[in-house]
């Protein structure tokens, strides 16, 4: 798979990090949590590490529900978006107005080896975000340009769908657990209150 | 066994806020009664494996969402299940249709009495089975009981007979 035109997933995640806002909830799974994991850290992260294969954006729709006058951000894997489309249609549905799933297409499962996922280079994400009933749908594969819109993406109202064309890296372990998810459980309800 | 109606108030008088489902023919009839009595809100969900997670981050943020599925959605949910229960601990409460319990006209050896109880007992869900009508006050009993133990836990309801 070519990498060209594709930025870097960790400067593409250090945007995020730069541009949410002090009151947003960020999940972030796989390859994002990663990255998102070497930043520094907030009491409403949610590192989902451990997860349950391809379930940040159902969480995220959870949180979003409970928390309307938060922003919920999901940055989610490719792959991990394909093990749960449906998840997509569900949220449209529920009507949130206050999630942002971001989807980090590098086109392989990263944390497994780099193996390719089914329709590397021919699955249209943000064509299916749109036939999910997502009003608000962006690409980037250029960082700048990412750079240059993320926070006024992060403010629009949504549910919004974002694609980001980012370079697989190999060689790098996955993600390890940042802690006992019970007590990360624990302050995150203490944080939400 | 139960009305659609019955199921609102007692969700209600509960403070359940949410119920996270996919519908099949008996729970699914409880629908109309949830979204127009009371407080609790309907989140239609596409696979039962999300509703997990969609009732996992309404705990986290503060909500007291109740997962309502069939039995064969149980076996759908494994890992989503395991991840919201036993990863992170959530207590989170379910209802699940036990199908053909009571009846295997439609279904002859569905395999859904197989596996049902094991597959729950396997996740270490605490469960209570509903076989009758008269059984209606378990289900606040049993929800109130785990809610205070701060584990998860289950009903499950006998279906297969109008």
């Amino acid at each position: 798979m070519s990498t060209d035109a594709r930025m870097s997933a960790k400067e593409a995640i250090v945007a995020v990090h730069q541009a949410r806002g002090e009151r947003d909830v960020v999940i972030t799974t796989m390859t994002p949590a990663r990255d998102w994991m070497t930043l520094s850290q907030n009491p409403l992260d949610v590192v989902l590490v451990p997860s349950a294969m391809g379930h940040a954006t159902s969480m995220g729709l959870g949180l979003a529900l409970a928390q309307p006058d938060r922003e919920v951000i999901v940055c989610n894997g490719d792959g991990s978006m394909l093990m749960n489309l449906g998840s997509l249609v569900s949220i449209t549905g529920a009507g949130v107005t206050n999630l942002t799933v971001l989807v980090f297409d590098n086109g392989v499962y990263e944390v497994t080896g780099a193996q390719p996922i089914p329709g590397a280079n021919a699955v249209d994400f943000a064509a299916i975000a749109r036939g999910a009933g997502f009003q608000s749908v962006f690409e980037f594969s250029d960082l700048d340009a990412w750079r240059g819109s993320v926070e006024r993406i992060l403010q629009t109202r949504g549910p919004t769908f974002v694609l980001l064309k980012v370079a697989a890296v190999t060689g790098v372990p996955g993600p390890r657990s940042p802690g006992p998810a019970v007590e990360r459980a624990r302050r995150l309800i203490e944080a939400l209150r | 066994m139960f009305s659609g109606e019955q199921i609102a108030e007692l969700l209600d008088e509960l403070g359940v806020t949410h119920v996270v489902t996919v519908p099949d023919s008996t729970v699914g009839q409880w629908q109309t009664a949830i979204e127009t009595h009371g407080r609790t809100r309907l989140v239609r969900v596409c696979r039962e494996g999300e509703a997990w997670q969609v009732a996992a981050g309404l705990h986290l943020g503060g909500a007291h969402p109740l997962v309502m599925i069939q039995c064969t959605g149980l076996f759908e949910s494994g890992d989503a299940l395991r991840n919201t229960v036993h990863d992170w601990r959530l207590p989170i409460f379910s209802m699940i249709g036990y199908r053909s319990y009571l009846n295997q006209d439609t279904l002859p050896g569905d395999t859904c009495l197989v596996f049902t109880e094991p597959m729950l007992d396997a996740w270490k869900i605490d469960y209570r089975l509903l076989t009758s009508a008269a059984q209606f006050g378990e289900i606040a009993e049993h929800y109130r009981a785990c809610q205070s133990a701060g584990k998860a836990g289950a009903i499950l309801v006998a279906e297969g007979k109008a």
